[in-house]
């Protein structure tokens, strides 16, 4: 009956029929025709499920940071996971952005013109920045969303902070060239670490023959945040 | 009873891949919104009745055009997919057009040959910030650079030049263009075979123009003032050649007062920017501290300035 429908009218091209086995099975009542429909954005399930608003608030925050923590995980060892992607959450850029901005600020002796960021310029570098180049993923033809792209995009600060963090504790030793030279190779190692991850996770939601045009922003953006951490002095 | 097959939907890869080969042909892609009326005159060189479009009427007229030639109407500029028809642009194409501009020819006009009459936002947005950062980076190079030389200078990291770089690069690259466009728009009476170029052409004419500059901001690293001037003449003779060979068809039918002016208002005021920045950014000793000339650093003469501030550093 279904073939019936899809009888070629010229039978020397003989294309396959669209509904070719659909006569073949036989539909019973046994099979559970049911089930939970997942939808690839931040889960919902947790918001409307009633007893999470008895818990105590210490599940609450340690969930939250249980979660947060795991995605650091993902970062430091991308792999072709999308936890990322699909628990998106703001508070570990939120985390990062702080932590590295308040790590960037010298003490208030100098001048503030002759200064290093202050700690608004490193915000606003960092966020503003991650929505310039999510728009621009977006007007290029990615499929990915607003937020999912920001959470990408400030996960990936992670290896930076860590370097930032690094560079601190170096700087606490006497400088010098030698003290130049380690702070220049760790940054530019969590500066590969840092594309590598986010490219990783950003790439493949990109039109094959955009790619390139896609990640050089975020390229630009965390050379950018490498300069700022690198010509930090205290 | 037709086959299963030809009623499926097909993508129409074909319309794409002969439009990607024969751009100049009238787009019938949904994504070449913008520019397709207004440049068929240009295209077209012909007088009357579209010669006389107005790029700005494009979005009323473009009603009955559209069923002609387009199969949506044109997104209004409220909606995302106006914007990013501006953003239609693959890798080659970028390179392409970035390589058109470090190359200009005379009578390969850059908006006939290398953008064909489809401008793209993505090439001027991200040169200016490329070249921003690239500026600010540098200059902070070079104060470092400077003062591993004669440790006697203070070193500190003038973040405010990022901003000082983004906002005078921004500002150049697109309130040059309004200028410049306005300026066309305005002169178009007395021009009849040739339509000026939208807006968004002439910003992607500067912007691409604009890219030169990076790779000589870089080269101004070495402290070599000859070689830094040298280089900088380069930079700028290639991109105000860039620059006139584009307008010039526009301006060819002008009068020759009119053509020279504008002509040469463009060539000063990109000078004016290359100056600027090497000047500004460049300039390795800030007067507060010792303003020694960079030639003169070699020499070791860091007492030239009679009366310095009380935060000069400690000086030999």
């Amino acid at each position: 009956m279904a073939e019936a429908a899809q009888s070629p009218g010229d039978p020397g091209t003989s294309p396959k029929p669209l509904f070719a086995g659909l006569s073949e099975i036989a539909i019973s009542r046994d099979i559970p025709i049911e089930g939970e429909i997942t939808i690839p954005v931040r889960s919902r399930i947790r918001e409307f499920d009633n007893s999470t608003l008895n818990e105590s608030v210490r599940n609450t925050i340690m969930r939250d940071l249980k979660s947060v923590g795991k995605k650091f995980m993902h970062v430091l060892y991308p792999r072709k996971s999308s936890t990322l992607l699909r628990d998106w959450d703001l508070w570990g850029p939120l985390i990062l952005c702080v932590a590295l901005a308040l790590m960037l600020q010298r003490g208030s002796a100098d001048n503030e013109k002759d200064g290093g960021p202050q700690f608004a310029e490193v915000f606003v570098i960092v966020w503003f920045g991650a929505v310039t180049i999510t728009l621009n993923s977006k007007l290029l033809g990615g499929n990915i969303s607003f937020f999912q792209s920001l959470c990408v995009l400030g996960y990936c600060i992670l290896p930076l902070t860590v370097a930032m963090l690094i560079c601190r504790l170096v700087l606490l030793a006497e400088q010098g060239p030698i003290n130049f030279m380690v702070r220049l190779f760790v940054v530019i190692v969590m500066f590969a670490w840092s594309v590598i991850a986010s490219t990783a996770f950003l790439a493949d939601s990109q039109p094959p023959n955009r790619r390139a045009l896609a990640v050089y922003p975020v390229f630009l953006f965390y050379f950018v945040i490498s300069w700022m951490i690198l010509t930090f002095t205290p | 009873m037709a086959a299963a097959d030809e009623l499926a939907f097909h993508e129409f890869e074909e319309a794409t891949n002969l439009l990607a080969e024969t751009p100049d042909a009238a787009t019938t892609s949904k994504s070449d919104q913008v520019t397709p009326q207004g440049h068929v005159a240009v295209a077209m060189g012909s007088s009357g009745s579209y010669g006389a479009e107005e790029e700005e009427e494009v979005e009323e007229e473009g009603g009955d055009k559209a069923a002609l030639l387009q199969e949506k109407p044109q997104p209004g500029f409220w909606t995302f997919g106006y914007y990013q028809s501006f953003f239609d642009v693959d890798t080659w194409q970028v390179l392409d057009r970035i390589k058109g501009s470090l190359l200009p020819r005379p009578g390969h006009n850059f908006v006939r040959h290398r953008l064909r009459n489809r401008p793209d936002l993505y090439g001027p947005f991200w040169i200016c910030a490329t070249l921003a950062f690239v500026l600010a980076v540098t200059g902070n190079l070079t104060l470092v650079l400077a003062q591993r030389r004669d440790p006697s200078i203070h070193y500190s990291p003038q973040f405010h030049k990022v901003t000082v770089a983004g906002i005078t690069i921004y500002c150049y690259a697109w309130l040059v263009p309004l200028a410049l466009w306005g300026f066309l728009r305005w002169r178009k009476a007395v021009r009849e075979r040739v339509g000026p170029y939208t807006f968004l052409e002439t910003v992607c004419v500067y912007g691409y123009s604009l890219f030169v500059f990076i790779p000589t901001v870089v080269l101004w690293l070495i402290p070599v003032p000859w070689l830094q001037w040298m280089l900088g003449a380069l930079a700028l003779a290639l991109s105000a050649a860039g620059l006139v060979f584009t307008l010039w068809p526009v301006v060819r039918e002008d009068s020759r007062l009119a053509a020279a002016a504008l002509l040469s208002t463009v060539v000063l005021l990109h000078t004016l920017l290359a100056m600027g920045c090497k000047l500004y950014f460049f300039q390795p000793l800030p007067p507060q501290q010792v303003a020694v000339p960079p030639h003169a650093t070699a020499l070791g003469v860091n007492t030239l300035l009679p009366a310095t501030p009380a935060r000069a550093t400690a000086t030999s």
